[in-house]
């Protein structure tokens, strides 16, 4: 049994090859007075592997969250790499009517890796607000640029930036019956995508670990049902749930010790267990004759909200994890509230609902009940929280394909990420990274 | 391409590798129910499974094979009671004869839940037949909810055909 494992793992390594379905970041909407910043191309001591363009990374990243405009290099009129030298000519920046100006180097180390030294400067007060430093593996260049926006959108903006994170999709494409589906992560702007899993059955409800090591999703490879965990890293993954009839809706438990999943035995009838990974032992969490599904915990893993059918049409209920707690229902507007997924603070709730015929993404205050809709389509699916709360990322659909969605929780700043081929859906926002 | 090829040439070694249909040992304790279709093995039955269908009886009912639903509705139509009934009276006949009940919904909705939906559509006709006198051992359900369409398209009529339990016949 456990050379069977070794061998199941190198086929998910095998599997582990970069670059498939690239997807195009599009800003569908920003506030409508961005502010305005230059980041300024950075110094080189030496050539980098791979020549990336780090300054560049990161003006992408300000400027895919809406609130910022990035000044175009061409209108530079000078391409300082210090924070002395903007201060040099700070009435010159002012005049090109700049707020903040981004420098930076980059160099070499001995030890083979590189540092990226970054200065931001704000303009109207003359002052240097931000010098920090990175060290990263040339082949993590891309993330340190992650790294260098997140650090300045939360100098600026006061919220920690989510650059440096990560993405997992399904990735669809072929005419049905033939169709070829893939399981893959990204870095939260849709680069560097790497497919960790292709199956000719469907692959769905990919959901992160709270260590963001991990992706639990349902596979269906043996024509049923099946749970599996596996390491993003190293490609090695487990079935963890197989049982007669549904094995679906998989989250991980805020400790990554257990697993919600959504069974329902030969009789068909959906409820939600807790899967303790480590020893196997399954705990009922709902009991009821109508679909319940879609379980997700609310950060301190005390309690879970899903979806159920018992009162005749898809509402949302939370169900305490504590000894003799009932389940209460959380939703009441609409005939259809689906798919919960409880925000990183806990105080929010995004929900797929039935809004004047449309499927879209709501978020509802969990304090006093008011549902928000914020996204536009017909047919939006799969919301998601960034883990700084800012933003949720859904799928929606455009032209009959899927394509993905980040929307401000504000509703004000919005892009939207398609394919170059296919279809993507089931988009899920990991963790931060440490 | 080169990663469909070398994952059909690592599937079929690690078919004939794992020649152990033993009960996997991560298999734990089962929920309400645990059928003897799922138990057979940890990855290599899917390719087993992969190998089961079969045509089925002809004939002008038996040869339909899919049953279709109304929006958010599990019971079976009346214009699809004979043909249900034309597979229970042939199943009835034929205690060793499987099907396996596949359900299925239409794209509308959180997945998910269409996953429930489809299922329950695969039980309103596996009810439909043990009524009928199908033994309960000749019977196996799945739901893949909105995962795998008949047709393409975001419209009523394409809804309407995806809204189904197809009886697929095992060998």
């Amino acid at each position: 049994m456990r050379k069977f494992s070794k061998l199941l793992s190198m086929i998910a390594l095998a599997l582990a090859s970069p670059a498939f379905a690239q997807l195009q970041l599009t800003i569908t909407s920003g506030v409508t007075d961005p502010i305005p910043i230059a980041v300024v191309q950075f110094g080189a001591t030496a050539p980098l592997s791979g020549g990336l363009d780090v300054a560049a990374v990161v003006q992408r990243d300000l400027e895919s969250s809406g609130r910022f405009k990035g000044m175009a290099r061409t209108d530079m009129l000078s391409k300082p790499t210090t924070s002395a030298e903007v201060m040099a000519d700070v009435a010159g920046w002012k005049q090109m009517r700049v707020n903040y100006v981004a420098v930076g180097r980059l160099a070499s180390l001995a030890s083979g890796e590189a540092t990226i030294d970054v200065e931001l400067v704000n303009v109207l007060t003359a002052q240097t607000i931000l010098s920090q430093k990175w060290t990263v593996q040339p082949a993590n260049l891309r993330n340190g640029a992650h790294r260098v926006a997140d650090s300045i959108y939360q100098k600026i903006i006061g919220v920690r930036g989510a650059f440096a994170t990560r993405i997992a999709y399904v990735s669809v494409d072929g005419k049905a019956p033939a169709l070829r589906y893939q399981l893959i992560v990204a870095d939260a702007d849709g680069e560097n995508p790497r497919m960790i899993l292709q199956s000719d059955r469907p692959l769905m409800s990919p959901a992160w670990s709270t260590d963001g090591k991990w992706l639990a999703y349902v596979s269906f490879e043996r024509r049923v049902s099946a749970v599996y965990v596996q390491e993003v890293s190293s490609g090695k993954r487990s079935m963890v749930s197989a049982r007669a009839g549904i094995n679906g809706a998989p989250a991980w438990s805020p400790d990554g010790r257990k697993l919600a999943v959504t069974l329902s035995g030969n009789n068909g009838n959906l409820d939600i267990y807790l899967l303790d990974l480590q020893t196997q032992a399954l705990t009922r969490i709902t009991d009821d004759p109508g679909i319940d599904t879609e379980a997700s915990f609310t950060p301190d893993g005390g309690a879970i909200y899903f979806t159920s059918d018992r009162s005749g049409s898809p509402q949302v209920y939370r169900q305490g994890l504590g000894a003799g707690e009932r389940p209460k229902r959380i939703t009441f507007t609409g005939t259809y509230n689906a798919r919960p997924r409880v925000s990183p603070d806990g105080k929010q709730l995004a929900v797929l609902t039935l809004d004047n015929g449309a499927y879209r993404i709501a978020v509802q205050d969990l304090s006093n009940g008011t549902l928000q809709v914020l996204s536009k389509g017909r047919q939006d699916e799969s919301p998601s929280f960034a883990p700084n709360g800012a933003m949720v990322i859904l799928a929606g659909r455009e032209r009959g394909q899927g394509v993905l969605q980040t929307i401000s929780i504000d509703g004000q700043t919005s892009f939207r990420l398609n394919a170059d081929a296919g279809e993507v859906r089931e988009p899920v926002w990991g963790p931060f990274l440490p | 391409m080169k990663n469909v090829v070398l994952t059909a040439v690592l599937m079929t070694s690690l078919a004939m590798l794992a020649g152990c249909p033993s009960k996997p040992k991560e298999q734990p304790a089962p929920p309400p129910q645990q059928s003897t279709a799922d138990t057979s093995g940890v990855d290599n039955a899917g390719a087993t499974l992969d190998n089961t269908e079969s045509a089925g009886p002809s004939g002008e009912l038996l040869s339909k094979r899919v049953i279709y639903f109304d929006f958010d509705k599990s019971d079976i139509r009346a214009d699809s009671q004979s043909v249900v009934a034309a597979h229970a009276a042939f199943l009835a006949k034929n205690p060793s004869q499987k099907v396996r009940l596949e359900g299925h919904a239409d794209e509308r909705g959180s997945r998910e839940y269409n996953i429930g939906l489809g299922e329950r559509r695969a039980q309103a006709v596996r009810r439909a037949l043990l009524l009928q006198g199908v033994a309960e051992v000749q019977l196996s359900t799945v739901s893949y909810g909105e995962e795998r369409p008949a047709v393409a398209g975001s419209d009523e009529q394409a809804y309407a055909l995806n809204r189904r339990v197809e009886i697929v016949y095992l060998k």
